[in-house]
């Protein structure tokens, strides 16, 4: 059970406004997990692609663009193909209600929307990789 | 034992700068009233830059919009010069500010969702149909792109048969921030400053009364800057496009006049004010000590604000209603010549025309019911907030000549030094939230289980694919001999040393697109990729 989380952190899109990315990435290290930060402009490919390579148990997603829905189905869709559909998904960032409960029935275990707290995702990610393990 | 622990940690600014319990004359020890104040609209112009501030003219209130396609904003942009506003600033969408067309495999979900999509010179036609632009100033948000989507805002206006010395508005083509904050880059620093050079320039000589640039803190601070350091990052950016510009041969006092700032408008209201004041002050020293300026329009500074979009929350919404006015409030008191007020539902979505028109009544009320526009300066003179100003311009100058130390604001960027700064600042204040030291109402402190829903703003899902029909259409219409030459002489252009607005406005006349135009810049330049800073 000392096996450190490992957790890819990753901004997907267009859009560079990567301070909630940064803020995540260093409270779940702060947190004592693996974290590796994708940077910039990932495709759904090649953060799955990531994800494998790293081979982490939580991707999680930073989106404040609204391209939420076009983004999220195709990553959910990568894992499945890759057989990778037990790494635990999280969204954070600008994700209206009822896209929010879209995105967990393709399987995104939670969505953050802004004012979640850090405290609020570390425990969630403990306690949802716990389960799984 | 606790609480007076807490409680003398807690009286500090939001930039950590530490308050005392009360101000007074001792504060101000060496403080020369004639030398460090003046009047408003003399050096330094610490308490503003013109004599009599709002009585001459109210600051332009300018609201920042744009969705979907070109008409749905052109649309917006008429509602709003019918109600009042007075300049229009366009918001772009995000593959337009990232030089890719909404037909590109890149766009895809993306196309007029944060701003206009602006693939060629027929959208922005489309974009300002209607609108005079002799009479109505423009502000575009853009910056990789920026002298692509200016030069076909000068053919538009050409077209409407409007001379470019009188064609009025700013050009955001701030690029140094983007490497520094939001990221919206795609050359290498470099060849990006010699683009912004050329529009530098061209200003200059063809369209003196157009801003090529606003040297911008607002995206700094969103990033999670402090107050001291967004004012220092940003002006010494702007000492670094100053230096462009002069190592081009042009005369400082031929260019400085049109360089503008953008601030952001935050949360702590004496620190924004005091932010304002020592920007002028440190500016008007710097054109004039280190650059020699002797035309008195080169030292003032003159900035747009904007409140603070981090601020806004998505809990309790209505509540950004208040947080917005006192935001603004700040940056009138603090002298600002244009405003965008935050609408209540911009936490969600760009925002509703009902959440915009609020956020535009907020400053009229400022403007017309407050009485605080009546006197320049209302604020000078208070011990606090001197004392203030000069606790931030002293906090501000240390970082600036680390900066110089360094060997300028590339090299500091290179090595991550603003980046790293701003992180920290970030995780910092995002650690106090979560131990509850910075309050945020209806978030952390005085929240409710049950919030009432709000109606936002709906980006019609057609806007993409009719965006993507019209581009090909145009596509389809147009000379591709003509867009092929253009675009090969813009590629040469590139490649030496001339300036390349007149080619890129050869190629915008041929209706040769954003993403054909940047594809050609990155051929001769490259594509940045940062090392990311956690």
């Amino acid at each position: 059970m000392d096996h450190k989380i490992r957790v890819l952190v990753a901004k997907p899109g267009l859009d560079g406004h990567d301070r909630g990315a940064k803020v995540i990435a260093r409270a779940l290290r702060d947190a004592g997990m693996e974290v590796v930060y994708t940077g910039l402009r990932q495709t759904p490919e090649m953060i799955v692609n990531a994800a494998l390579q790293e081979d982490v148990q939580v991707i999680g997603l930073s989106i404040l663009s609204g391209a939420h829905n076009a983004i999220v189905p195709r990553v959910m869709e990568l894992l499945k193909e890759k057989q990778m559909s037990d790494v635990l998904v999280i969204v954070g960032g600008i994700v209206p209600d009822e896209d929010a409960s879209q995105l967990k029935h393709l399987g995104v275990a939670a969505v953050y929307q802004p004012g979640a707290s850090l405290e609020e995702i570390v425990e969630f990610i403990r306690s949802s990789v716990k389960q799984t393990a | 034992m606790s609480k007076t622990l807490t409680a003398a940690k807690s009286y500090r600014t939001l930039s950590g700068l530490p308050l005392d319990p009360v101000y007074g004359p001792e504060h101000l020890a060496g403080f020369d009233a004639g030398r460090d104040l003046a009047q408003p609209g003399e050096f330094p112009y610490t308490r503003g830059i013109h004599e009599s501030m709002y009585r001459g003219k109210l600051w332009t209130m300018r609201q920042f919009a744009g969705f979907a396609t070109a008409e749905e904003t052109n649309a917006r942009y008429r509602y709003l010069l019918e109600q009042g506003q007075a300049g229009l600033s366009v918001a772009f969408d995000l593959p337009t500010l990232m030089g890719l067309d909404s037909d590109d495999a890149a766009a895809r979900g993306e196309v007029g969702k944060c701003g206009v999509a602006i693939s060629s010179l027929a959208d922005m036609e489309t974009l300002f149909r209607g609108i005079p632009l002799s009479d109505v100033s423009v502000s575009m948000t853009i910056n990789s792109p920026a002298s692509i989507v200016w030069a076909m805002y000068l053919v538009v206006a050409e077209q409407q048969g409007v001379d470019w010395a009188r064609v009025s508005g700013t050009l955001q083509n701030d690029i140094l921030k983007e490497y520094i904050a939001q990221k919206e880059y795609i050359y290498p620093p470099r060849p990006s400053m010699r683009l912004v050079t050329d529009s530098i320039e061209f200003a200059a000589q063809r369209v003196p009364r157009f801003n090529p640039i606003s040297i911008s803190g607002y995206h700094i601070r969103e990033a999670g800057s402090t107050a001291v350091q967004e004012l220092a990052f940003t002006l010494r950016d702007g000492i670094e496009y100053v230096d462009w510009a002069i190592e081009r041969g042009l005369p400082v006092d031929s260019f400085a006049p049109r360089l503008s700032f953008f601030f952001n408008a935050h949360n702590d209201f004496f620190e924004e004010i005091a932010k304002y004041r020592a920007a002028r002050k440190i500016w008007a020293y710097v054109m004039r000590d280190r650059y020699g300026a002797r035309d008195e329009r080169s030292l003032k500074l003159r900035f747009h604000a904007q409140t603070a979009g981090c601020s806004l929350t998505w809990q309790q919404p209505q509540n950004n209603i208040v947080r917005t006015a006192v935001q603004a409030m700040a940056a009138v008191l603090g002298g600002c010549q244009s405003l965008h007020t935050n609408s209540l539902d911009e936490a969600y979505a760009l925002p509703s025309e009902h959440a915009v028109t609020i956020a535009l009544r907020t400053q009229q009320i400022i403007a017309h019911e407050s009485g605080v526009p009546n006197v320049p300066d209302p604020l000078g003179g208070s011990y606090f907030v001197e004392k203030l100003t000069l606790d931030v311009e002293k906090a501000a100058n240390d970082y600036i000549r680390n900066i110089d130390d360094m060997g300028g604001m590339i090299n500091a960027i290179e090595r991550g030094y603003p980046q790293t700064e701003i992180a920290n600042a970030s995780f910092e204040f995002q650690q106090s939230v979560e131990q509850g030291e910075s309050v945020i109402v209806g978030v952390n402190k005085f929240t409710e289980q049950q919030e009432q829903p709000i109606d936002l703003l709906q980006i019609d899902e057609t806007a993409e694919p009719r965006q993507i029909e019209r581009l090909q259409e145009m596509k389809r219409s147009r000379s591709q001999t003509e867009v092929d030459r253009t675009l090969a002489a813009l590629r040469r252009a590139a490649e030496g040393k001339d300036n390349t607005m007149p080619y890129i406005l050869d190629a915008v006349r041929a209706y040769a697109t954003v993403g054909e135009m940047c594809a050609a810049f990155k051929d001769v330049f490259g594509a940045y990729t940062e090392t990311s800073v956690l």
